[in-house]
């Protein structure tokens, strides 16, 4: 056994670990303890996809226990593609928006924050790899919790009302799902998603507990859209993304929703087995509201005149992209979206540190009223803004573009009915993103002088700088050499 | 109707589930949202525990050594294991809404969630003004 097989479980414990740590350290160190804690854990799951794409996917069993018994974690190399993505997006979100950490979490409760980051991680890495459905019920709740306190670590009272509106919905959700895997766990007798799986083949062969299986694949669906805020569940969403502070927005929007629709694809895949979700319909069910969420999202964020609320009402748009991929019910249809989910982390959580830098240097102000000129006063920001707005939108050699073709593709082999109707909501909905993304892009570009601003002492934090050029070139290399990450994750389903 | 009656422990579970979902989701006052959250989860563990009971046979500890039986003599002990843990998340789920409840009522002295986002409105636009 190699040691590299270690890592996985090594990352979760460690990651935990170094939450308990920071409590007790000074806000600095603590900084210190989390940047190198998400870059290790990057390297770490680097060596992992290294291996499994040589010597193929594999299942750590904990303390030696086989299955049905024992615990399990499975690595194969969407899971570690996924992993080491997370990680990288979790880096530079930190980096970008540390600056402003200082200034909007009360000193006092500083260290803290980076606890709950360093907690996020954790969940989302078990989310990512365990092969256990109540362990994935557990470490969903760890995330809610992280989440919440991202949220409302900006002491204010917006933050706290999102925080609580987010904590209430993210329960119902949580509930739903644990209701669902209860009674999935008595039909089948097991917890391990495998074992779940020839359970539920070998009843669908004989047509028993027809009716129980179905309910708990429902009520584990719904849970989870509510929690990754798929369309009519969004309400909770615009208020947490807008108030939070940069570095949370930018965590919350990019890494903390895909961590619920990965989990979803699981229990779609590895626990039900895609013939018997495509059986019950489910799918269809997703792809409506999927499509109903890229078009409402869009609407409601022309009238945005907040920046950081029109990136949110964005962000609904694209999970609905996520969600119609799913209901095309066609392999190529769920390749496009788990790309998507990647390229719509990389440009939001840039936008977010981009619109800080932005708003930075017209006088703290979100409105767009405010906003005239300033990216010609913070260069790198507005340059970094027009990246994540063109990719939003869908120019080619931006990251949103192939994702979109991947759509488009998958739509060519779905059937009729959904191949015209996922083919107008493409083309309606980028017409849609255009108008609201490249009105912003005029305004930010409007020369205008700002009273509050002072171009002779204003220089950009280099920390931001610095992760706002990665975000850059992460962008375009995911719209230029997508061919290789497209194919690691048809592998990676592939063998799901 | 025999299934329901016949099954009545995971049929009160269900319901006490949509009474507890209900309350969470639609009732205004906060904490009475907490105690819903607190109806629905126990309702779960209901369910669980109802589930891993088998009839007739006795808890999975075995009196001594020479008294260890065959595993058909035990009830199931897995849910109870996941009772416990599901008690532990929903113990600490419980203690970060109540630590919301205490600021959020610090800050607008009324524990109404819909009077709340109104203030939480109001505020922002003095702070516009």
């Amino acid at each position: 056994m190699s040691i590299i097989q270690n890592f996985p479980l090594f990352n979760i414990v460690m990651s935990m670990m170094s939450g308990v740590i920071s409590s007790l350290l000074p806000r600095r160190q603590a900084k210190c303890v989390s940047l190198a804690l998400i870059g290790a854990a990057g390297i770490m799951n680097a060596c992992v996809l290294w291996y499994v794409s040589v010597h193929g996917q594999y299942t750590y069993m904990m303390g030696h226990f086989p299955a049905p018994w024992g615990n399990e974690i499975r690595v194969g190399v969407l899971e570690a593609v996924l992993a080491v993505f997370f990680c990288a997006i979790m880096f530079l979100s930190l980096l970008g928006g540390e600056r402003y950490l200082d200034t909007d979490v009360e000193e006092t409760k500083a260290n803290l924050y980076y606890t709950m980051l360093d907690l996020m991680l954790t969940s989302l890495l078990a989310l990512i790899y365990t092969n256990d459905m109540f362990t994935a019920y557990v470490f969903v709740e760890i995330n809610t919790i992280a989440a919440g306190a991202l949220i409302m670590s900006r002491n204010n009272g917006h933050t706290l009302v999102a925080a609580t509106k987010y904590m209430i919905m993210s329960l119902v959700g949580s509930g739903l799902l644990l209701l669902g895997l209860s009674i999935l766990y008595d039909v089948t007798g097991h917890l391990l998603m495998v074992n779940m799986h020839e359970q539920i083949v070998s009843y669908a062969q004989t047509g028993e507990y027809a009716i129980p299986l179905t309910v708990a694949m429902a009520l584990m669906s719904v849970g989870l859209a509510i929690k990754s805020a798929l369309f009519p569940f969004h309400t909770w969403l615009p208020d947490a993304y807008a108030y939070a502070t940069p570095t949370s927005a930018a965590i919350l929007s990019s890494l903390v929703s895909k961590g619920y629709i990965f989990l979803l694809f699981k229990i779609f895949y590895r626990v039900f087995g895609f013939d018997f979700v495509l059986d019950h319909k489910v799918t269809n069910l997703l792809f409506a509201f999927g499509v109903a969420g890229m078009l409402m999202g869009s609407v409601v964020a022309i009238y945005q005149h907040d920046v950081r609320r029109l990136i949110a009402f964005s962000s609904i748009a694209q999970i609905g992209y996520i969600y119609m991929g799913i209901g095309l019910a066609v392999p190529m249809g769920t390749v496009a979206a788990v790309f998507h989910i990647m390229s719509h982390a990389a440009s939001k959580s840039m936008l977010f540190i981009a619109a800080k830098g932005l708003s930075e240097v017209s006088g703290d102000s979100k409105d767009f009223a405010h906003l005239r000129g300033s990216g010609l006063r913070n260069k790198l920001a507005g340059v970094a803004f027009s990246v994540g707005a063109f990719s939003m939108v869908g120019i080619p050699l931006f990251a949103g573009f192939t994702s979109k073709v991947y759509f488009a593709e998958a739509a060519l082999t779905a059937a009729g009915g959904k191949l015209v109707v996922a083919m107008a909501a493409l083309a309606v909905s980028t017409i849609l993103n255009a108008i609201y993304f490249i009105r912003a892009l005029i305004t930010i570009y409007t020369p205008k002088e700002c009273a509050d601003f002072d171009a002779a002492s204003y220089r950009i934090p280099v920390t931001m700088a610095v992760a706002l050029v990665c975000f850059i070139v992460l962008n375009l290399f995911l719209g230029t050499w997508s061919g290789s990450i497209e194919r690691a994750i048809a592998t990676g389903l592939g063998t799901f | 109707m025999g299934h329901l009656f016949g099954n009545y422990y995971e049929a009160v579970a269900v319901v006490l589930f949509g009474i507890g979902f209900t309350t969470l989701l639609f009732h205004r006052n906060m904490i009475k949202k907490i105690i819903g959250f607190n109806i629905m989860d126990t309702a779960v563990y209901l369910f669980l525990a109802a589930k891993g009971y088998i009839a007739g046979r006795a808890a999975p500890v075995p009196e001594s050594a020479q008294a260890l039986k065959r595993a058909e003599d035990f009830i199931n002990p897995v849910p109870a294991g996941l009772v416990l843990t599901g008690i532990v998340v929903s113990v600490s789920v419980t203690a970060v809404m109540l630590a919301l409840t205490i600021r959020l009522y610090r800050r607008y002295h009324t524990l109404d969630i819909d009077q709340i986002t109104l203030l939480a409105k109001r505020e922002q636009y003095e702070e516009e003004m």
